[in-house]
């Protein structure tokens, strides 16, 4: 699969296509309007968790406003826990997708050898059948190996990721050919010649990469929800369902609380970060 | 030992531990869920034995997983067009010197980082009955009470709205990207020939974007088979199945009547669906695009 297209150099002559005057009104009253709509569900989740729960849906411009939501959630569930162990989760997978996938694109970008090909279209087929499509029987695998409800047991499936692969395999190829061979002949080991001179450059693609694999792995889902089911393992988003749930009993305005909390440390990095965000985004083409 | 054989060595050294963890992760567990499918679950009294095609026949047999293809293929037709369309929509906008720019791009994007299970929650409110935000706007149009995720006839529809929303600002910035990359030559000698804008984006711009489409449906098309978390939060596959998709079908019997084999079973059509996009996207759609 190509990643996207790179984004160029922005255009400094005027396009003649450019709205201008009423269309050009017409078109930011739209783009708002859809702006607004698409911010809604946040804006909403913010007024009701800053608000007491009977303000959840009177809207009242000057309605008291409070941080009870917040204390009352985090005491509720122990979010500290799930905090932890997200923030676990992340770090593991990122170190180990970046170790193996080094390993792995390194390989595949520069030595030619007996059976690279197969190899790496083996690689690639994890790009269409996505571990969320094993669950059943990499259950039965952590089963065996005695793994259900760690952190391992969530982290394991993804740990080689082909998408990473993928991407510095594309990005060390774009490394020349003669810094590494100039490297060798100082008498650099292939393995030096890699940390060396292949993995600096390769810099702001492990950047990209990095963040786009935290995002996903901060708000997976489904596969942490099946192999985890104690405390001691759970990450955020599972915590988070397991409070939230209807029968819970647990009222609007303090589940919106925990939902701003859980997405909280993302969606901060998010706004401050924005430029890179998006161009990594843009740069890894897929999750 | 040749270079060659040296260079063997070495390769493979350093792609076995990824290779190790995929063929534990995907390779094994695709094959497994092959063989599987020919067995029965075991049970504790009953061993797991060999079935032959029963599974496949009590498949066919099964009204439920006809449901969850029926529901994931409106699943599919509901986002992948709307969501591309807007997506576009969105990139143009936000490509054009609007006022507000990076605000409304940062807008379209948010959806993109926050946990769908974390956003599932906020809309299973708006889609609450009587007192939810929707049905407040509803019924100060003095429009009909629904009940949105309760009734079979719009369950599908509000799950498909949330999908939506939540892709439509990531498949953006793919066109945002290639839409900064057209030469502005293009424009220029559009304008002369007197094209209109409608005509310059039919004729012009859209088959030049046609990489990133393909790129961005083969992206949507996974997506519509991987995207359950938020049926787990809004509707758990119900009314009456009438949101069940394949992958939450596999996990309810893989996970809730823990009938292995016959989720095994599902597995391989979701596979088999899996390998047909695949081969769609390789065999066919590459052919047919205009590339730069």
């Amino acid at each position: 699969m190509s990643a996207a297209p790179k984004p160029g150099a922005a255009t400094t002559r005027p396009d003649p296509y450019a709205p201008r005057g009423l269309s050009l009104t017409l078109e930011s009253v739209g783009a708002i309007l859809l702006a607004i709509l698409w911010v809604l569900p946040l804006a909403y989740a913010v007024w009701a968790a800053i608000h007491p729960s009977e303000y959840t849906t009177r809207f009242e411009l000057f309605a008291p406003l409070t941080l009870d939501n917040f204390t009352r959630a985090w005491a509720a569930a122990p979010f500290a826990r799930y905090f932890m162990n997200t923030f676990i989760l992340v770090t593991f997978i990122l170190a180990f997708q970046l170790v193996l996938g080094t390993l792995a694109a390194y390989a595949l970008a520069r030595q030619d050898f007996w059976g690279r090909d197969v190899a790496f279209a083996l690689i690639l087929a994890q790009l269409m059948i996505m571990p969320d499509a094993l669950i059943v029987e990499n259950y039965r695998t952590m089963t065996r190996l005695g793994l259900v409800d760690t952190i391992p047991a969530i982290a394991l499936p993804y740990i080689a990721s082909a998408f990473g692969i993928f991407l510095l395999r594309q990005t060390f190829k774009t490394v020349p050919k003669e810094l590494d061979d100039a490297a060798r002949v100082e008498g650099a080991s292939p393995l030096q010649v890699l940390m060396k001179v292949y993995v600096p450059l390769a810099r702001p693609t492990y950047i990209a990469y990095g963040l786009v694999s935290i995002s996903y792995h901060w708000n997976n889902f489904l596969w942490p929800l099946i192999i985890t089911n104690s405390v001691e393992s759970r990450p955020l988003t599972v915590g988070l369902q397991i409070f939230s749930s209807p029968d819970q009993g647990v009222d609007w305005a303090v589940i919106c609380a925990a939902t701003l909390m859980t997405s909280a440390p993302l969606l901060i990095a998010f706004l401050i970060f924005q430029r890179q965000f998006v161009q990594s985004f843009m740069r890894a083409g897929i999750r | 030992m040749t270079a060659y054989q040296r260079a063997t060595v070495h390769g493979w050294l350093l792609l076995l531990p990824a290779m190790s963890c995929l063929a534990l992760f995907t390779h094994w567990p695709a094959v497994a869920s092959i063989i599987d499918s020919f067995y029965s679950t075991p049970r504790p009294r009953r061993p797991s034995r060999f079935i032959g095609l029963d599974n496949y026949e009590a498949m066919i047999a099964d009204p439920i997983f006809w449901r969850a293809l029926v529901n994931n293929f409106w699943f599919a037709v509901g986002t992948i067009p709307l969501s591309i369309g807007l997506a576009i929509l969105m990139a143009i906008w936000v490509n054009d010197r609007i006022k507000g720019q990076s605000l409304v791009r940062m807008a379209y994007f948010t959806p993109t980082i926050l946990p769908m299970i974390a956003v599932a929650n906020i809309w299973l409110f708006f889609f609450t009955p009587q007192y939810g935000l929707i049905e407040q706007v509803v019924q100060l149009f003095g429009g009909n009470a629904t009940n949105w995720l309760g009734s079979g006839d719009t369950a599908l529809f509000a799950v498909i709205v949330v999908a939506v929303w939540k892709e439509a600002g990531f498949f953006m910035i793919f066109y945002l990207a290639a839409l900064q990359g057209i030469s502005p030559s293009l424009g220029e000698a559009a304008a002369i020939e007197g094209a209109s804008r409608w005509y310059y984006f039919r004729r012009v711009l859209f088959p030049l974007l046609m990489p990133t489409t393909l790129f961005v449906l083969i992206n949507a098309m996974i997506n519509a088979f991987r995207m359950v978390d938020h049926i787990v939060v809004m509707t758990k596959g119900g009314p009456d199945n009438a949101t069940i998709l394949l992958l939450y079908y596999i996990y309810q019997v893989g996970f809730s009547f823990w009938d292995t084999a016959y989720a095994a079973t599902l597995t391989c059509v979701l596979l088999a669906l899996l390998a047909i996009i695949a081969f769609v996207q390789y065999g066919w759609l590459e052919r047919r695009i205009h590339y730069r």
